[in-house]
């Protein structure tokens, strides 16, 4: 493998490790707010964090392109933030896969946390335990099941990612030059043996995610809707 | 209420539908494989082609190279009208295509929207944060914006404010949504009123870069239809050569 290849995998690594930690300190409170909640709004919130499991990546990755330039307030505002920006940067990939892979990470906690909540709860709190302690102590340990194919799931959506990062992205080496633009970039310049090679390596690495997932969880299956 | 009026101009439409159908079997259908910088040409070649010939085509625009990928594994296009000559002269080397002609060839220009002072003196100055090309590696109009820059002597210094679009339409939205303040993109993405507008556009003197031919090709799967052939030679008419030097390409 090429060193801007090697270069491409690293950098997604990367992408998949900061947006799957961002994801888990996002998705956690959503999904169990949602778990919990009797409000009206539940199922619009539901659907609005499923949009990315039905939509095309290149809507999302088209409106990211109208709110990350540099004239628009979210623009404007990374620049007096950083100096640099948002758009043709790793930190506005990290903003676009958390968008793209929320539904990943929120949809197997709710499912866990619906199992969880209620009578457990009940019980935690007529021990007097607070809301907060009940939920480290009683909903977390008997979640870690949700929690894991939440982390993983994610982790492997945000490798996979090519349609935003096409949009967004800019094809920078070391920035945002990511595997599949890098597999991408082989095939549009016919260089097949390398394209192989990468493509090869997120199949095996892909599949190896999913059986995990499905050996070690029985109870939530991968499905986009 | 079935009367016997209603039933008689059911089956009026009914028998109308099938002549339709027939009259649209009998048209010979041309599937064409297109590089995504020609298909606003191509939509009017087509309206132009249908009208005169009868013939029905159909049309896929897409990257050059995803295309010449699917017709090396066997897609089912006629004619090939690319974004460059290497791919058209990879397919007849192989023996999958014949007759390959330039049918068009496109000028680069430096678009400019926001300081609209368009020129080499603003690419010198480097006021700016970003400048958008097509990915050299990619695209012919990516090779041509690097030539450029080479030749002003500014692609070293410039590397770490630009960016690359996967293609020119790519590069076209970079700067339409004020990502790059400016970038390089052929003259056929824009409109014959914008061309005209002061310090907009900047054309880059013709010994800067290579020109962009695009080349075409009748493929193995259009030899033996001859509405393919008749399209090839209404690509070589006067009347088509026209139309597409109105899109803002030259040709040969």
């Amino acid at each position: 493998m090429s060193l801007p290849d090697l270069d491409a995998l690293w950098l997604t690594l990367q992408l998949g490790v900061v947006t799957t930690v961002l994801l888990l300190l996002i998705g956690t409170p959503l999904a169990w707010w949602l778990a919990r909640t009797r409000t009206r709004l539940k199922p619009a919130i539901e659907a609005v964090v499923a949009l990315p499991l039905v939509l095309p990546p290149t809507v999302l990755g088209f409106y990211l392109l109208l709110a990350f330039n540099p004239s628009s307030p979210i623009g404007s505002f990374w620049i007096t933030l950083t100096g640099d920006t948002l758009i043709f940067s790793f930190a506005g990939l990290v903003i676009a896969s958390v968008l793209y892979s929320l539904p990943f990470t929120v949809q197997p906690l709710q499912a866990a946390f619906e199992n969880v909540a209620g009578e457990m709860m009940e019980a935690a709190a007529s021990l007097r335990a607070s809301p907060l302690d009940a939920f480290f102590s009683v909903a977390v340990p008997l979640s870690v099941r949700g929690f894991l194919t939440a982390a993983v799931l994610s982790f492997a959506h945000t490798l996979g990612e090519f349609g935003v990062v096409l949009m967004v992205g800019g094809n920078i080496p070391g920035e945002t030059r990511v595997l599949s633009i890098a597999i991408y970039e082989h095939v549009e310049t016919l260089n097949y043996d390398e394209a192989h090679a990468l493509s090869l390596l997120l199949l095996l690495f892909s599949f190896c995610v999913l059986l995990f997932v499905y050996v070690f969880n029985r109870r939530y299956r991968v499905h986009a809707h | 209420m079935f009367t016997t009026k209603n039933l008689m101009s059911a089956l009026a439409v009914i028998s109308t539908m099938l002549v339709g159908l027939l009259a649209v079997a009998q048209a010979e259908v041309v599937r064409i494989a297109v590089a995504s910088n020609f298909k606003p040409a191509m939509d009017e070649l087509e309206l132009v082609f249908e009208e005169q010939s009868g013939h029905d085509l159909l049309v896929s625009a897409g990257s050059t190279g995803k295309l010449y990928a699917q017709i090396i594994n066997g897609a089912p296009y006629d004619v090939f009208l690319s974004a460059d000559q290497e791919r058209p002269r990879r397919l007849v080397e192989v023996s999958r295509a014949q007759d390959r002609f330039t049918y068009a060839v496109g000028r680069i220009v430096l678009l400019d929207p926001i300081a609209k002072s368009a020129g080499p003196d603003r690419l010198e100055q480097m006021s700016f944060r970003r400048l958008a090309i097509a990915n050299p590696e990619l695209a012919p109009y990516g090779q041509a914006a690097r030539q450029v820059l080479t030749t002003l002597g500014l692609f070293e210094a410039l590397q770490d404010r630009i960016v690359l679009g996967e293609n020119i339409g790519q590069t076209y939205a970079f700067i339409w949504t004020g990502n790059a303040e400016l970038g390089f993109v052929a003259l056929s993405q824009l409109d014959p009123e914008v061309r005209e507008q002061t310090g907009l556009v900047w054309i880059p003197p013709q010994e800067s870069s290579d020109p962009i031919r695009q080349d075409a090709v009748l493929l193995r799967h259009g030899g033996e239809n001859a509405a393919a052939t008749d399209f090839i030679n209404f690509l070589k008419s006067e009347k088509a050569k026209a139309l597409i030097r109105g899109h803002g390409y030259e040709t040969e």
